[in-house]
């Protein structure tokens, strides 16, 4: 599996850059990932990054979509509790790729 | 996420026949499963020296398992009518993925070790020897084959190319070289109960906000019962329909016409997917197992009848497969298929697929719907290649092209039909069936969807259609991801019971 190394630590990521060991995630793997991604973090991010990994402590899986948008919906304001302004923090699709800035493992199914 | 660069076909008025361009997809190559996946499925995680000769003798041990393939290797007489029928190759221009040549990858084999002539005279006969070299193609371009079956509706012969396809596949796993997507999806399914990874609290959790979501938009006490004892249906669907969208739309939708009908229904836990990655991987045992889990949870809840969701390969093995998996066919003196056949209700097709039985409630007038609430869209069809091609629905032959047709046009004013030689048994695959629903392909489904997304640019500019609804939790993930790279709308791709959600009197 591939390393990744920040401030001298080293991090094992998967064949597609998920996180291996979920324990190890802070902020520091948090940015990296964003750059790789390509996404700026901003407040917005940080929002949904801290709910998924709050609601994966509890569940260990990812929070449906539906029940993210409610969450980021109450929290932030409706206008921001719908797919849409989440598809607009994480282009490639919430699901995927906030989990993988969350240092949660990747979603798998028919999504 | 950080997937090589590539170029987005164009759609053109017709969907073409492209000029080939050998090893155009060469390089596309779905990850290989870990050792932790495979020690699970039971399969090694890397080639052994000895390789070759288990791929032989797996080869062999499938010829005598499965006449069908055999004959199927024997059959061709590469009359090249297969050739332009496989949306992989209209879209990707490889010629290794026109049908016949997909075959041949395991042909060729086959006749090197299998037959006297290709044993003797391998030139003569288009005999080659097994290499790592034919083995990368193996694993890429059964990767590349998504086992929609449109080639065989077109071959004389009546050749199954998703069936050498999963033997391919089997053959792989066999000797170390499974893949990532479906076979971690296989151990998900079998240690948590669905394709997620969605444990029960998880799921208890998710159904309680879609039960509060629905009153809030309605007022209507809309429940989604769970691990209910004693209720008449037992609903299995795909575990997408209680995490993404569009797919909960449509889960939504079940929901609200078992309220108006009055049938008391229950989720399980226990078997929370209809999908059937087992069937992916042409492993029979793998397969049953998953399908077992169904039969458990009906016997464990005591249910009369057991309802499919919105899933294309799940009503593939529900319909043509559960009974001699799992049920009376699968031992009639085995007393849990007794006892399962006598609890259930006679009156009711087992397994009944969703469609059919909301579109028999709505003529029979036991649910109420108005379609004038959908009349913002105006809406086309979208076969599932499962669904069209190996499966029926209903009492009629071809129920399974009519029953959502008919149901559809129940619950919208606006219908529009694709071209015919694009829909019903000719229908395209979406681009993501099969196993190929996953990141790393993503090159292959893009492409693949160019043919579908042809046909749909057509009746959009024709007809000015703004939704296309489908039946398959694949088609649904597979369309709005990769329908935006052509220019639509992610949000014009839905299920046919989020069209029945919006209709639908709940009073």
């Amino acid at each position: 599996m591939p390393m990744v190394n920040i401030a001298g630590k080293d991090y094992e990521v998967d064949e597609e850059g998920y996180l291996i060991d979920l324990s190890q995630w802070n902020e520091d793997i948090a940015k990296y990932m964003a750059v790789e991604e390509k996404v700026d973090l901003t407040e917005g991010h940080w929002e949904v990054v801290n709910f998924l990994r709050e609601y994966y402590a509890e569940y260990q899986i990812a929070p449906a979509v539906r029940v993210l948008t409610k969450a980021i919906g109450k929290k932030l304001g409706p206008d921001k509790g719908n797919n849409k302004y989440l598809y607009e923090l994480f282009p490639y699709g919430p699901a995927k790729q906030a989990c993988k800035i969350a240092g949660l493992p990747k979603p798998t199914g028919c999504i | 996420m950080a997937a090589a660069e590539f170029d987005i076909p164009e759609i053109k008025d017709y969907i073409e026949v492209p000029k080939l361009r050998e090893g155009a997809m060469a390089h596309a190559k779905t990850f290989i499963a870990p050792q932790a996946v495979q020690d699970f499925m039971g399969y090694p995680h890397e080639l052994a020296d000895n390789w070759k000769e288990s791929a032989l003798e797996k080869m062999g041990d499938l010829l005598g398992k499965y006449r069908s393939l055999k004959v199927f290797l024997d059959a061709c007489v590469h009359c090249g009518a297969c050739t332009d029928k496989c949306h992989y190759y209209l879209g990707t221009s490889d010629p290794k993925n026109m049908p016949v040549a997909r075959q041949d990858l395991m042909r060729q084999v086959y006749r090197r070790y299998f037959t006297t002539a290709g044993k003797l005279f391998p030139k003569l006969v288009g005999a080659k020897d097994l290499t790592k070299d034919v083995l990368d193609d193996w694993y890429n371009y059964y990767h590349q084959c998504s086992e929609c079956r449109r080639c065989s509706v077109f071959c004389p012969y009546g050749i199954d190319t998703a069936e050498i396809t999963m033997a391919g596949r089997e053959i792989l796993n066999h000797i170390g070289m499974g893949q990532k997507y479906s076979n971690e999806i296989l151990g998900k399914v079998q240690k948590i109960g669905n394709n997620l990874g969605l444990p029960g609290p998880a799921l208890l959790d998710t159904l309680e906000g879609l039960e509060e979501d629905i009153e809030a938009d309605t007022g209507v006490a809309v429940k989604m019962p769970i691990d209910v004892k004693g209720a008449e249906v037992l609903l299995v669907t795909p575990s997408a329909d209680f995490f993404s969208e569009p797919h909960v739309e449509s889960l939504i939708g079940y929901a609200k016409v078992f309220h108006a009908a009055g049938i008391s229904w229950t989720l399980s836990t226990h078997a929370s997917e209809a999908g059937n990655f087992g069937l992916f991987n042409g492993n029979y045992e793998t397969m049953r197992k998953v399908a077992m889990r169904i039969r458990d949870a009906a016997l464990e809840l005591g249910v009369k009848r057991i309802v499919v969701g919105e899933c294309g390969h799940a009503w593939r093995v529900a319909y043509s497969f559960w009974n001699t998996l799992t049920g009376i066919g699968y031992g009639a003196d085995d007393p849990f298929s007794i006892e399962l056949q006598k609890q259930l209700d006679p009156n009711y097709p087992q397994p009944q697929h969703i469609c059919e039985l909301t579109n028999d409630l709505i003529k029979s007038g036991q649910i109420k719907v108005d379609p004038s609430l959908n009349d913002d869209l105006i809406v086309t069809y979208h076969d599932s290649c499962n669904v069209a091609r190996a499966s029926r629905m209903g009492t009629e032959p071809g129920g399974q092209f009519t029953i959502p047709r008919e149901l559809i046009k129940s619950v919208v004013n606006n219908f529009h039909n694709m071209a015919d030689d694009t829909i019903y048994e000719s229908t395209f695959c979406c681009g993501g069936g099969g196993g190929l629903l996953t990141d790393d392909l993503m090159e292959v489904r893009v492409k693949g969807a160019l043919p579908r997304a042809t046909a749909l640019n057509n009746v959009v500019k024709e007809h000015q259609v703004n939704f296309m609804a489908t039946i398959c939790a694949i088609c649904k993930a597979q369309f709005t991801k990769v329908l935006p790279k052509y220019g639509f709308d992610m949000s014009m791709v839905g299920g046919v019971h989020q069209l029945v959600s919006k209709a639908i009197k709940l009073d």
